[in-house]
């Protein structure tokens, strides 16, 4: 049934890219028939769960974009006349042990955590899909020697893989560039499912006639893989970036929070609930490490619904 | 099938080769002089490279390589640092507390969510299809750790019903009834922050399954002919909705010993992922090898039983 929304999609897409001989039929056309993508769009905004996601994490990386303007103190600034102040009006969520205003480390440790989920998302879409595209369209022996790789990757325990090579690496890296080698450890390690489900998308659409005809026309083969492969597999690519998003930013508050993240004095939503590891933290400061862990999970939950009403608008199984 | 499950071991292999190779490397990365850890800082350098001689360490890494290979292969993970004995002596008094704790989350998980997951999808859009939806979604969406403690503070801290962390009461060394007691009073909370997880992603899965077999034509079939509700359902549609379900419990079962490391250090339960955490923070790279490649072997073990469940319960499936 997937193959069916292709189909589609690609002889919808077909006469807009057609030359101008017959733009006349198109405009006429385009008042009548919908674009798939709009066709997603117009089945995205009747879902208003997914619809409210999307509002929710808009408003989150709003905030964490204008931070700088939003409050008036700097995330690493202390002041010893305010430590550990119970949330005022001076300070909307209090201070910690260092004086620094926690509404501040929390809106800079989103900004931190938000980056480092979207580019491991990146790199994860970019091996997976450069390894899927590669081995289901040339089959043969390229297939199943990536598709062994991919095996070895995905052989690898997540948790105890990521936090030994932070171990081991990172004692020399300074905790401002900490962020970057999370991007790297986490988008290294989970793109095996994606690039296993491009390559099923691809063997299955090399097989349909426009690469055929793309084929007989002699294109060159980077040119089919990346024009007219992987721009089919777009939707699958876009649902799992999403998802994903969710799923790296979770692994990196949970590693953050093992203090094998990103590290103080860098604030991480992760590393900011570490403070809770302290019982006696736990008992009396319930500002230092309830609110980022609300934080951690309405990013995670509004990306997650997002996530999910894409896929049911992208989806044709799904109604 | 026995041969599938022969050519599917002899398979593994070389994946594991190169996995091994690839936590060596890691490992070896690492800054910092072996040596210098579990020696007294005034030896000598000649102590210094005896001990080096000793741990084999003056030999160049493809030789280190192949010898912690031919060892480990036999069994022989070398000394932990942190508990000062062989790694294979300290992995084994830990194994039991994860997998304690994880048989309780399968069974309780699967237990309750394969039946809500039939009612919802029998029900679809009912109110309790939507109440377990939105469980699902926060279910998902909580960060174990973060929930965990919410737990805590709620339970231990503000209502003081059950303890903050570890597996059994310091000093209270009970035994039998009483030491039942005591655990089960430990196993309570990150019990159910595990449980709630799972059933968030399995009251989910199981209602997809079911929901796409109860649309089929097979099932219109056996209402048309009169059969009962109830026999539809549990008997023409769940068989055919168990199978992705069976692949999840070949999956699930080794991951059984394998600790859960986050939520093992909130509740401070004394299992392998705990283990895990201590050996990473003080450096104990022995027993961070063989803990990494025992959560290898453990994953490559769940995708060969997920398929082998597959192919058990699915007659179209082939394996050749």
């Amino acid at each position: 049934m997937t193959e069916k929304n292709i189909k589609n999609k690609t002889e919808n897409k077909a006469p807009n890219k057609s030359n101008g001989l017959d733009s006349k039929e198109i405009k006429e056309e385009e008042q009548v028939i919908l674009t798939p993508w709009k066709l997603v769009l117009r089945k995205f905004k009747k879902n208003k769960v997914a619809v409210a996601g999307m509002i929710i994490f808009s408003i989150m990386v709003f905030l964490a974009l204008f931070a700088p303007i939003l409050t008036p103190y700097d995330p690493y600034t202390m002041d010893f006349s305010q430590v550990n102040q119970p949330p005022s009006k001076a300070h909307l969520m209090g201070t910690d042990e260092l004086g620094r205003d926690y509404l501040t480390r929390i809106l800079y440790g989103g900004r931190v955590s938000m980056q480092v989920g979207l580019f491991a998302v990146i790199i994860e879409i970019i091996i997976g899909a450069l390894v899927g595209g590669l081995a289901g369209y040339y089959g043969g022996w390229v297939d199943n020697l990536l598709m062994r790789i991919v095996e070895i990757f995905m052989a690898f325990p997540f948790l105890p893989i990521a936090i030994t090579i932070s171990a081991v690496i990172g004692p020399e890296v300074a905790p401002e560039k900490r962020m970057y080698i999370m991007m790297f450890i986490i988008g290294l390690l989970s793109w095996g499912g994606l690039a296993r489900m491009i390559r099923g998308q691809i063997l299955s659409l090399r097989e349909q006639e426009f690469i055929q005809a793309a084929k007989a026309l002699g294109i060159r083969d980077s040119r089919i893989i990346w024009k007219h492969l992987i721009p089919n597999t777009l939707g699958y690519i876009i649902v799992s970036a999403t998802l994903g998003m969710a799923g790296a930013i979770m692994s990196e508050a949970g590693l953050s929070f093992l203090g094998l993240g990103v590290t103080p004095p860098v604030p991480t939503w992760g590393n900011l609930v570490q403070n809770a590891r302290d019982i006696y933290v736990l008992k009396n400061r319930v500002w230092l490490w309830l609110p980022p862990g609300v934080a951690i999970f309405f990013a995670v939950m509004s990306i997650n619904l997002f996530g999910d009403g894409l896929r049911d608008a992208i989806d044709p199984k799904s109604k | 099938m026995l041969k599938y499950i022969i050519r599917r071991l002899l398979h593994m292999i070389p994946v594991i080769l190169i996995i091994s190779i690839v936590i060596f490397g890691i490992v070896k990365m690492a800054p910092g002089d072996p040596v210098g850890t579990n020696l007294d800082p005034k030896a000598t350098a000649e102590q210094r490279a005896a001990e080096r001689a000793r741990l084999g360490l003056d030999k160049p890494l493809p030789v280190q390589y192949w010898n912690w290979l031919t060892r480990s292969v036999k069994g022989d993970f070398g000394d932990s640092y942190i508990y000062k004995k062989p790694v294979s002596d300290v992995v084994p008094n830990f194994i039991w507390n994860t997998f304690l704790l994880n048989v309780v989350d399968f069974i309780l998980a699967f237990l309750i969510s394969i039946p809500i997951g039939i009612i919802c999808a029998v029900k679809q859009y009912s109110k309790t299809d939507n109440f377990w939806t939105v469980f699902s979604i926060i279910g998902i969406s909580m960060p174990s750790f973060f929930f965990g403690l919410l737990l805590i503070y709620i339970f231990s801290v503000k209502l003081n019903a059950f303890p903050i962390n570890g597996m059994v009461t310091p000093g209270k060394n009970a035994t039998g009834w009483a030491h039942i007691k005591d655990v089960m009073h430990h196993i309570f909370l990150p019990a159910l922050v595990l449980v709630i997880g799972s059933m968030a992603s399995l009251v989910r899965y199981t209602r997809t399954s079911m929901l796409e077999v109860i649309n089929q034509d097979y099932i219109r079939t056996a209402r048309s002919k009169g059969l009962s509700e109830k026999v539809v359902i549990y008997k023409h549609a769940f068989r055919n909705a168990l199978i992705p379900i069976m692949t999840i419990i070949g999956f699930w079962i080794p991951g059984l010993f394998s600790g859960a490391v986050i939520l093992e250090t909130t509740f401070v339960w004394p299992g392998i992922g705990n283990v895990m955490m201590d050996a990473i923070s003080a450096r104990d790279y022995n027993l961070i090898m063989a803990l990494n490649m025992f959560f290898a072997l453990l994953t490559l073990l769940g995708n060969l039983l997920a398929d082998i469940g597959y192919a058990l319960v699915d007659p179209r499936i082939k394996v050749e």
